[in-house]
């Protein structure tokens, strides 16, 4: 039974590890635009927009 | 376009600048929808100089554009997104916005860390609960996991359930119980006893319930702050879109000004295709005036120098200069927003289903508790259990129906509704458009299509007009244009405002337009006619009209079928009210009405006990549609009226209005089915809990298992759509 006191955190620990990727999802706005992220994800030229070269 | 005036207005205001002076900038874009919009739009505002960086968020429709230190007119990024095809307006970023984003963030956290909390106590408790039935746990294994459990499981209640802390305590203070009441006693008390408990060497504690019970609760609490953030979100873009800008002359210089700063006396330029600010009179100029949403009236009307004007009234063909006779609050048009906001407060009294439920289900279950507790105590089994009981009379009658189900239930509803082209603003307004039992329609753009129609005419002489139609800009003859389809555009054309179109067909002179400038005398001059002819020849007159819409008789008959009244207000003139109505077959109708005497008979229509749906789509309506009890509005109609309304419809079919009744019925009897399994529960489940037959592990499995039935019950699907 002691092998419980070894395997009870780790696994909290992992579920912790989870919500606190949960948080770091949600910090970081990527939830805001779901639409958008869903469109963006079929078009490589959306994303090179980025480093295209302003002609002026 | 001649409505994209280079006008001067003071736009820094909507720039945030930080301390390195780069700008940040917001836009409300409307019209985007798809990636392909996402790169063109993008591309194009990155191509301006002075702009750093763009993106854009498709869900919102939020444009956020990022400024170098130079200045930039943010003139240029609208002109250019209008350019593309898109409606734009600045956005002010407002404190109330930032307050609603923080609560659902909030929210969002709360159910993950409530999430995390109910699946890791899990470990813990499901063996405690194997340990209940075949007794392999001994005593102090079963304390162990107990202590885990509550490091698990009280950190997470305490953070996940501070909504529900919060609101009890705001409701207390106020003298009231709310919902949250129970609820929160329910997880403390759960939690105090799990404590005493474990350190008792108890065996029971419902650490798992306590979580377990917040994060279903969270569920439902985060689904009702998605469905009410939508609609605002909605509603608040649509006030935005009506940026009020006046166009004001000073001698010749013109200059964009705030509606609101438009004083008596001054002159002011409406160009084609814009609305009149503020009620005045023309000083030069003629047009024709679409006066459809502000009275109802499908005729154009011609307006020349020393002619009354009405705010919201629509410019359709000449440029007028206008004198203000009155203030932007003194309009028309304000008189009808005082209205709409004493309409919406009399709706805000409006008791939510779930609010019922629990006026009656708090003193019930509160004093099912405390007697458990006396009783128990009376009956000498001491304090210890006497609590131990009265926890588990609140674990397990949690009212997870008014909690879960019903917003679940209309989350479901307004989600099939949306689909189909029907857009719900609120959990409420689905529960008030299913009580309704009287429905009013104005026949303007709702009964109707809400634009001309060329009436039979023979094709080769639609055909023989289509050049000049096509190139004019006049309502009547873009409707013969579309009914002749693509094809030549006449040659040298000239558009008189207000009179007509005339150019060369083939090298022929020819004339569109009023009977008097094509060239026929002595007829009675009607507007919703064209005239056409060469120059010496024969004159042809096409007729127009408002086409009722091809479903409007079916939907009537439906609206019957469902056991409610009909009837028109309109404000039109008496003669096409009456030939829409005999069309639809509605007896009840009543023509030429005032906005302000649409209320007054759905006030009436109230005070004789009615619960009145108002089906509208004009500034005349707006007033009607807030004070109605519940109310729609077709996509196309204006802003104002769509801001008003409960429930707005795209798309051309009238059927929306039966169908979203329809669900919003279904949803109701989903929502009472789901009350009344809540209750049958209840009756067995407290009446247990009070004898002291409840362990953990059935407090844990009862309190999820009837949380899940009522869950299922909601997205259950079949919401009402077998009747067509």
């Amino acid at each position: 039974m002691t092998i419980l006191l070894f395997l009870a955190p780790a696994s909290v620990a992992l579920g912790g590890l989870g919500l606190i990727a949960f948080l770091w999802t949600m910090r970081s706005g990527q939830y805001d635009d779901p639409k958008g992220d869903a469109a963006r994800i079929l078009y490589d030229h959306l994303e090179d927009l980025s480093a295209i070269d302003k002609p002026d | 376009m001649s409505a994209s005036l280079i006008v001067q207005r003071d736009l820094e205001a909507f720039i945030r600048r930080d301390e390195d002076g780069h700008g940040h900038l917001e836009l409300l874009v409307s019209g985007a929808r798809c990636a392909a919009c996402i790169g063109k739009i993008e591309k194009a505002i990155r191509a301006l100089p002075g702009v750093d960086g763009v993106r854009l968020n498709l869900t919102t429709g939020k444009l956020a554009v990022d400024l170098e230190a130079t200045s930039v007119n943010p003139d240029r990024v609208v002109q250019t997104l209008e350019g593309l095809g898109y409606r734009a307006c600045l956005f002010d970023p407002t404190e109330a916005v930032a307050a609603q984003d923080r609560e659902g963030r909030e929210l969002a956290v709360a159910l993950g860390v409530a999430g995390f909390g109910a699946g890791n106590v899990m470990m813990f408790t499901v063996p405690a609960w194997a340990g209940l039935f075949g007794q392999e746990l001994n005593a102090s294994t079963l304390t162990v996991m107990y202590w885990m459990a509550a490091i698990v499981a009280t950190p997470c209640a305490l953070f996940a359930g501070r909504p529900f802390f919060r609101s009890a305590w705001a409701s207390l203070r106020r003298g009231k119980a709310n919902m949250d009441v129970p609820i929160s006693i329910g997880v403390l008390l759960t939690l105090i006893v799990s404590f005493s408990e474990t350190i008792l060497h108890g065996r029971h504690a419902y650490f798992d319930a306590a979580v377990t019970l917040l994060f279903l609760l969270l569920i439902g609490r985060y689904l009702d702050h998605r469905l009410r953030a939508n609609a605002r979100s909605a509603a608040r873009d649509l006030l935005a879109l009506q940026t009020p800008v006046a166009v004001r002359l000073d001698g010749e210089a013109e200059h964009g000004v705030p509606v609101a700063e438009v004083r008596v006396g001054d002159r002011l330029a409406i160009a084609p295709g814009d609305r009149v600010p503020v009620d005045g009179r023309v000083e030069a100029g003629v047009s024709e005036l679409d006066n459809a949403l502000i009275t109802g009236e499908t005729s154009l009307a011609p307006v020349g120098i020393g002619s009354a004007l009405y705010a919201g009234a629509l410019n359709l063909t000449g440029r007028l200069v206008m004198t203000a006779t009155a203030r932007s609050e003194d309009s028309t048009l304000a008189a009808i927003a005082r209205l709409m906001e004493a309409g919406a407060q009399s709706r805000s009294a409006y008791v939510r289903l779930a609010d019922k439920a629990a006026a009656l289900y708090v003193p019930v279950v509160h004093t099912a508790a405390a007697v458990t507790f006396v009783g128990v105590w009376a009956l000498g089994l001491g304090p210890r259990e006497a609590l131990l009981r009265a926890a588990a009379v609140l674990i397990v009658t949690c009212p997870c129906a008014l909690g879960l189900a019903v917003p679940a239930v209309q989350v479901a509803a307004s989600g099939r509704l949306f689909r189909k082209g029907v857009l719900v603003k609120s959990g409420a307004a689905l529960e008030r458009l299913a009580e309704v039992d009287h429905v009013v329609f104005d026949k303007t753009g709702v009964l109707t299509e809400g634009r001309p129609r060329l009436m039979e005419a023979p094709a080769h002489l639609v055909a023989m007009a289509a050049p000049l139609a096509r190139a004019s800009r006049h309502p009547l003859a873009r409707a013969l244009a579309a009914s002749a389809g693509l094809g030549l555009v006449a040659k040298d054309c000239v558009e008189t405002p207000g009179q007509g179109v005339a150019g060369l067909i083939d090298g022929r002179p020819a004339r569109l337009g009023r009977a008097a400038f094509v060239g026929v005398r002595a007829h009675a001059a009607r507007e919703t006619e064209l005239w056409f002819g060469f120059d010496g020849d024969v004159k042809i007159r096409f007729t127009f009209e408002d086409q009722v819409r091809s479903d409007a008789a079916a939907t009537i008959a439906m609206v019957r079928r469902l056991g409610m009244g009909v009837e028109i207000l309109s404000g039109d003139l008496e003669e096409p009210v009456a030939r829409v109505a005999r069309a639809v077959g509605v007896e009840n109708w009543r023509a030429g009405l005032t906005p302000f005497e649409k209320v007054e008979i759905i006030d009436r229509l109230k005070a004789e006990g009615r619960k009145v749906l108002m089906v509208g789509d004009g500034l005349n309506d707006a007033a009607a549609l807030s004070k109605a009890h519940a109310s729609m509005a077709p996509g196309a109609a204006v802003d104002v009226a769509q801001n008003a309304a409960d429930l707005v419809f795209t798309g051309e079919e009238l059927g929306a209005v039966t169908r979203a009744i329809i669900v919003a019925r279904t949803a109701r009897r989903r929502a009472l089915e789901n009350f009344s399994f809540s209750a049958l529960y209840n009756l067995v489940a407290g009446p247990a809990a009070m004898m002291g037959l409840i362990n953990p592990f059935i407090a844990a499995l009862a309190m999820s298992g009837s949380s899940i039935v009522v869950l299922l019950n909601a997205v259950r699907p079949g919401l009402g759509w077998r009747s067509r």
